[in-house]
């Protein structure tokens, strides 16, 4: 029989864990539509006509977060078959409420208890048999990291969704309340009882989601329950509610759990706690794990050593030898088979886009391998405690810490790092962000100019103010953003500080694999395509292959050049460099070298690195034009890949362009006030 | 007093919740409800947030949201 189960849990209690053992590695990651969290879905490993579908980690089903409108949209509108509800057997007080507002919509459901290792190490006893009596729901134990339970789990799942049984109706909430319940019910009608109970709760409970639906005479008739129900408890239905509902489960864990006695004895997990985010010792700490993660993935000097590459450059290089070789053998065997010259640059073309992606996906490997450790261990959420006291300033909270240090290396593996925020406001204000932070790449242009314009100034003291630059526009940024486009979303910081754990390989593993494959599919033909276009329109016009000079870019950049009249550098060259930038940022230099004046490779090579001038371009740049155009390269769209990864996280183009437009629009504005201050004051 | 006025170490009984809206609801899906009793373990680093155990778990709140949670 074919039936989808869906699992729902709290954030922490093993979901993806036990997401991972159902499914082995079949499993299929895409978005929710129109908000950045995961849609994870797979089928069973031991039955393929079961689909088993991840719901977001969440805490309630009220209609404030993306991720819990997302799991109870779900669970009410399109009904699994069943719900696997996952209880972490070391919290379950607070991991029930949840449970019971599952059994509230009234979907078959079956309850994992899941960690019953920690819970034996720690002496507790959870009586499974006797929870599943009091709440008329199965209760299966289970340890989901090493696989314990999991066949009865799916048994009883299965069971329960052939036989349709739903949970128990419950009537937690005191006869008054229950009985403007029951009014609420009648009143919104409808074929589904426990859709109409479902609903009059979540009236009671202030729940604008559902209010907003109802038309207006309902709406009138409504109201007028909720104020009854308010004045029965005391002027607070929605606390009541909630209140209702501790009390039952406090109640129902009496009954079924029975805790080892002990003092205030520290587990492991406090020890640990007590140094990482110790009042001197957390922030040490946290900047030798954050430069570790840093130089693990970009450093050229791993571990400060001269010249070692870590293993995120090592991977890279070595992807990047390979394709340079394969791509040299295809175009060179193309050649002797006498292939005209324009076929050998296509080709070659697309496996330089290919390559492209490539490059990029040993980065993203390792700093996925180190963020999924992170996470899972528990560290992450003590990033964002350490550090929102900064960010929450900025509208942030401190999770946005990783994204934006990332960003400084490349901007790629940054973007993806945002899906490790809490919220779907700041995950996306921190992905229109975060390519503000100067990455690698932009490096040798801010070198070209430094030698060439800024030599007896202090060069170095010019390339810092252009990183700093970054820094505070991306704050201001967040901040205007915050201000006026994520105006009606609430921001808080109330969350769980879960015990530290030490991560299962196999989870790390495949959160990088799902990251990577995620990267190479959906932000590859992104790359791929625009890659191809821009090779096309730099060595084409309409009589056939051309130098650069001669071509449609050439002949767009000098369509186009008028519009950065205002900014100081109204030139083809310069226009044609912005472009050429979106595919790579360094090709600015190369673009540059080529345009100005031929420079050889050589002269290029040395040009990037800051150790040589490029003396033609001072017949376009003065100093201030070329602040302005060094400005406006850092801010403005970055480069292809990263817009690949903005679109593969977003989910949706209407968000990807929104934010390349946010940083076109951010690049003009700053780049035209420093030229027109520059210019006041030099 | 309120949630605010604890000391690391020190435990209290909530009595009411003073915010409105989604902050309101979010402390009360979290477990703190009237009645529930909940301990300080300590402040961040730079002095905000802090870090609470209630119903047998670690939270963490803003000192500002700490404010808006009333004790007995």
């Amino acid at each position: 029989m074919s039936m989808t189960i869906a699992l729902a849990g709290n954030p922490n209690c093993g979901k993806t864990t036990l997401f991972n053992e159902l499914t082995g590695s079949k499993q299929h990651v895409g978005n929710w539509p129109g908000v950045t969290v995961d849609k994870k879905e797979g089928t069973y490993r031991k039955d393929k006509k079961i689909k088993i579908l991840d719901l977001p980690g969440t805490y309630s089903l009220s209609p404030y977060s993306a991720e819990e409108r997302v799991a109870r949209d779900y669970l009410v509108k399109e009904k699994p078959d069943v719900v696997i509800d996952i209880v972490d057997g070391t919290s379950i007080e607070r991991n029930l409420y949840l449970s019971l507002q599952i059994m509230e919509t009234r979907v078959p459901m079956v309850i994992a208890m899941n960690m019953m290792d920690e819970v034996e190490a720690r002496g507790d006893y959870v009586d499974c048999k006797k929870l599943s009596e009091i709440l008329g729901v199965s209760v299966v134990p289970v340890t989901a990291r090493s696989g314990k339970g999991l066949a009865e789990l799916m048994e009883a799942a299965m069971e329960t969704a052939r036989s349709r049984r739903k949970p128990k109706p419950l009537r937690l909430f005191g006869d008054a309340l229950e009985h403007v319940i029951d009014q609420a019910a009648h009143v919104l009608g409808g074929d589904d009882p426990d859709e109409s109970r479902w609903k009059a709760i979540k009236l009671m409970e202030n729940d604008e989601a559902v209010a907003s639906l109802l038309d207006p005479e309902m709406a009138v008739l409504v109201e007028g329950l909720v104020q009854d129900a308010n004045k029965q408890a005391d002027g607070d239905a929605e606390a009541k509610i909630a209140d209702a509902r501790y009390r039952y489960i406090s109640n129902v864990v009496k009954e079924g759990v029975k805790k080892a006695r002990r003092g205030p004895v520290e587990g492991t997990s406090d020890k640990l706690d007590k140094i990482l985010t110790n009042r001197i010792l957390a922030l040490p700490i946290f900047a030798v794990v954050m430069y570790f993660m840093f130089s693990c993935t970009f450093s050229e000097n791993f571990l400060l050593i001269k010249g070692l590459p870590s293993p995120g450059v090592w991977l890279a290089g070595i992807v990047e030898a390979v394709w340079g070789m394969a791509a040299t053998g295809v175009t060179g065997a193309l050649e002797g088979l006498g292939a005209s010259g324009w076929a050998v640059g296509l080709v070659s073309s697309c496996l330089d886009g290919v390559g492209a992606v490539a490059g990029f996906l040993p980065l993203v490997l390792v700093l996925f391998l180190l963020l999924s450790f992170l996470e899972d261990s528990g560290y992450m959420a003590r990033v964002a405690f350490v550090m929102d006291r900064i960010f929450r300033h900025f509208g942030l909270s401190g999770r946005s810490f990783i994204p934006m240090l990332m960003g400084f290396g490349c901007s790629v593996p940054a973007l993806m790092a945002s899906r490790t925020l809490e919220s779907d406001k700041d995950r996306k204000i921190t992905m229109m962000i975060t390519p503000f932070m100067s990455c690698g790449a932009k490096l040798p242009i801010y070198a070209m100019f430094a030698a060439t314009l800024f030599a007896g100034q202090n060069p170095a003291a010019i390339v810092f103010s252009v990183y700093m630059l970054g820094i505070v526009v991306a704050v201001t940024g967040a901040l205007i953003l915050n201000q006026f486009a994520f105006q009606k979303e609430p921001s808080n910081f109330i969350m769980e500080l879960p015990p530290y754990r030490v991560p299962t390989a196999k989870s790390v593993l495949i959160h990088a694999w799902e990251k990577v494959k995620g990267f190479a599919v959906k932000a590859g033909t992104v790359i791929f395509a625009s890659t191809v276009l821009i090779w096309l329109l730099s060595n084409f016009n309409f009589s056939g292959m051309c130098e650069m000079e001669d071509s449609l870019l050439a002949m767009a950049g000098n369509g186009i050049k008028w519009i950065f009249a205002p900014l100081g550098w109204a030139d083809w060259r310069a226009s044609v460099g912005v472009v050429t930038g979106w595919i790579a940022k360094e090709n600015i230099v190369a673009t540059f070298g080529q345009l100005f004046g031929g420079a050889s490779d050589e002269v290029v090579e040395a040009v990037m690195a800051g150790e040589e001038g490029l003396p033609a371009i001072g017949e376009v740049f003065n100093r201030v034009s070329a602040y302005s155009y060094m400005a406006f390269n850092l801010l403005c769209m970055p480069c292809f890949a990263a817009v690949g990864a903005i679109k593969r996280e977003m989910g949706s183009w209407k968000w990807t362009l929104r934010a390349v437009g946010f940083q076109m629009v951010t690049a003009y504005v700053v780049a035209l006030l420093i030229h027109v201050v520059g210019n006041l004051i030099f | 007093m309120t949630l605010k006025d604890l000391k690391p170490g020190q435990e209290g009984v909530v009595a009411s919740i003073a915010a409105t809206g989604p902050m309101k609801r979010r402390l009360m899906d979290m477990g703190i409800t009237p009645g529930v009793a909940v301990r300080v373990v300590k402040a961040a680093p730079l002095g905000d947030p802090v870090e609470v155990n209630v119903r047998g778990y670690e939270l963490s709140l803003r000192k500002e949201e700490a404010r808006q949670v009333q004790m007995k």
